[in-house]
């Protein structure tokens, strides 16, 4: 008897000593499958720290249902087959109550079956792909707190319109469905724009040179450059430009900042404005100034242009609260009543704004382009365009 | 397009071509040497790049010493292909040295993503900022200085071939392994040799390539296939050849871009390399050997 006391208390302590990381038969597992190494690694380690800080809030308020939420996170490595293979472990092995998503919109789509298919709520924060959320299932259990590729494209033309006067921008894209997907969105907001494209240039993963490209753009009479790509290409078109000694305006998506794009792009990084949904330099709120306390306290970070990636956090932030307060509306974890209670959401006061009724059936976009701010690099921080 | 995008094609593509000439030139050796190569290619010429960066940007290095230290590391890296990969096989007269110079490259290249990081690193240096201007193109002296190197080490190459001890004694390696170590030529020796030196123009290109590129563990792959195609372009046995296939083979890439648009360019310029070596099965520079059975 005595000794089960002891295996027992041991045991105990052992739970105790494990107990913040390891989850807990009564807990409730929450997924993240995103590139956490890679070119875009920065963007994953900004997704885990708006999650974790969000998910530690709720669990200091006694949790959801009673039970503590628990992170599991997969490392996609950017690559869809390693994103499938991790979404399928969380679901079946951890049996997640739901997925969030990170930087990659090829990764994104290809888990998207999945979720549907499994009824799990899966939740992109950073992502872009229209395809993402829609497409095409009903009932649909995918979900978006991010940018939305159709929306940031219009709003993509719009700005070089507005700021840069363009009258025939040229594209730049990713030779990826990421870059295809906004070929479709940007030659869409441009007819609507009544604006003609002075072409359409793709871009490898791996090239180095990128001045043919540019060459023929410039030669089409471009006035902007509208780029999307991740940070190593996106950083070598710019590299490229510099080297023509062609001083175009390049407005960007938001694929860039998932990676260290100033240190590839080096002095001119600073001429690209880009997309964000949210900037820590907005007027501070009260879940800003908690945000802000905590990113400081856990990671150092001492002021807004200290945060790594800053979509990638405030996103994922608001997705993991609204995410709560589903299930605490379902009151259960089970995929279908989560998926409902999301779409039944009442208003949420988050970060990036006041939520009034997040999503509904279909409308699985919680952000819209009014949530949009253009940025830019500055001495290896972003900052907003003034 | 105007003359002036051809212009700046050609420019910018033989700037790039001779990235792949120069890592091009270590199949060259080995090859010219041994009959066999160094399929990792690519990945010492990432090997070369990383070290410098780690050497200099991360552990605070002076340049100068940075440069032969990573030069000697790399050169040691092909000694090692050469003894684990290649000569265990060719000694049984096995072809596996191809599948396994591929795998020693990507053991290299995982040991690098772990410890290095998989992070792309940018690499600044003081040759991007001087250069001058060509019509509307700024070449920096990097970019002038890849080909030069490229085809000043082509030319050092020719020259040791034929006027040296050393040279003379690898030409009979390949010409005839047996008599040459009937010679008392330590043809294993050589051989081993010439795979460090293949290491060493690999580190030479990573040098100067990375900062025109991004420094990361993936970054030899595309160099290691384009540079096999230079020197398939332009045949493998001559070194002046070799160099001028990747030249070549930058400008057709540049070209069809500024022709084409970049869409097609990858499967083009690939599909004209089928399409010469179907003419010229010995590359356009190269020379058929006459094989007397």
């Amino acid at each position: 008897m005595k000794s089960t006391t002891k295996i027992n208390a041991f045991l105990f302590s052992a739970l105790m000593l494990f107990g913040t990381g390891v989850a807990q038969g009564q807990d409730i597992k929450i997924g993240l499958v995103a590139a956490l190494t890679g070119q875009s690694a920065q963007s994953g380690e900004s997704i885990t720290r708006g999650l974790t800080i969000a998910l530690d809030e709720i669990n200091a308020k006694g949790g959801v249902l009673g039970k503590k939420l628990v992170l599991v996170k997969r490392d996609d490595e950017s690559s869809p087959p390693k994103g499938v293979t991790a979404a399928r472990e969380l679901i079946s092995s951890e049996k997640v109550t739901a997925l969030f998503g990170g930087i990659d919109t090829p990764v994104s789509l290809a888990i998207v079956p999945i979720a549907n298919q499994n009824k799990t709520p899966f939740i992109g924060v950073w992502a872009a792909g229209t395809n993402i959320t829609k497409n095409g299932a009903t009932p649909n259990y995918v979900f978006r707190v991010s940018a939305q590729d159709d929306l940031v494209d219009v709003a993509l033309i719009k700005y070089a319109m507005t700021k840069y006067n363009a009258k025939k921008p040229g594209l730049v894209l990713v030779n990826n469905p990421w870059g295809e997907s906004n070929e479709k969105g940007l030659k869409a907001a441009a007819t609507a724009a009544n604006l003609t494209l002075a072409g359409v240039e793709k871009l490898e993963q791996s090239d180095v040179d990128v001045t043919p490209q540019l060459g023929r753009l410039k030669a089409a009479g471009a006035d902007a450059i509208i780029l999307v790509a991740n940070a190593a290409p996106g950083a070598q078109m710019m590299k490229s430009r510099e080297r023509m000694g062609w001083m175009v305006p390049v407005v960007s998506h938001w694929g860039i900042s998932g990676g260290r794009f100033d240190e590839l792009v080096g002095p001119t990084a600073g001429d690209v404005h880009f997309v964000q949904t949210y900037s820590f330099f907005s007027k501070p709120t009260a879940a800003s100034q908690k945000v802000m306390e905590e990113l400081g306290k856990r990671y150092g970070v001492k002021s807004p242009s200290e945060v790594i990636a800053p979509v990638g956090t405030a996103n994922a932030y608001d997705a993991m609260h609204l995410l709560a307060r589903a299930i605490e509306k379902a009151k259960s974890t089970e995929g279908d009543a989560v998926r409902q209670a999301l779409e039944q959401l009442d208003g949420y006061s988050g970060l990036i704004k006041d939520y009034k009724a997040p999503f509904a059936t279909p409308a699985h976009e919680a952000l819209s382009p009014e949530d949009y701010i253009m940025v830019r690099y500055e001495g290896g921080k972003i900052v907003p365009v003034q | 397009m105007g003359l002036q995008e051809y212009l700046s094609a050609l420019i910018t593509g033989a700037g790039i071509g001779s990235m792949y000439g120069l890592t091009a030139l270590g199949y060259y050796i080995t090859y010219a040497i041994s009959r066999t190569v160094n399929f990792a290619q690519g990945a010492s010429l990432m090997l070369g790049a990383v070290l410098t960066f780690s050497l200099v940007q991360t552990f605070h290095w002076p340049v100068w010493l940075a440069v032969p230290v990573m030069l000697f590391a790399c050169g040691l890296w092909g000694w090692t292909v050469e003894r684990l990969a290649v000569q265990p096989f060719v000694k049984r007269g096995s072809d596996a040295w191809l599948m396994a110079t591929v795998a020693l490259g990507l053991i290299l290249e995982n040991v690098v993503l772990f410890t290095f990081g998989k992070d792309p690193r940018g690499m600044s240096s003081p040759l991007l900022q001087v250069g001058i201007t060509l019509g509307s193109l700024r070449v920096s002296a990097l970019q002038l200085l890849i080909p030069v190197v490229g085809f000043g080490i082509a030319i050092c190459l020719a020259l040791l071939m034929r006027f040296t001890h050393l040279g003379k004694s690898l030409l009979a390696i390949a010409l005839n392994i047996q008599a040459a170590r009937l010679m008392g030529i330590n043809t294993g020796r050589y051989i081993a040799f010439a795979f460090a030196i293949s290491g060493v123009f690999a580190g030479i290109a990573g040098v100067l390539i990375a900062p025109l590129y991004t420094v990361s563990a993936g970054m030899g792959t595309i160099f290691g296939i384009k540079a096999f195609a230079a020197a398939i372009l332009g045949g493998i046995d001559s070194a002046a050849g070799v160099m001028a296939g990747g030249v070549l083979l930058g400008v057709i890439e540049a070209i069809l871009v500024t022709t084409l648009g970049s869409t097609y360019a990858q499967m083009f310029s690939f599909g004209l390399t089928i399409v010469v070596l179907a003419f010229k099965p010995v590359g356009l520079f190269g020379r058929s050997g006459v094989k007397k059975i």
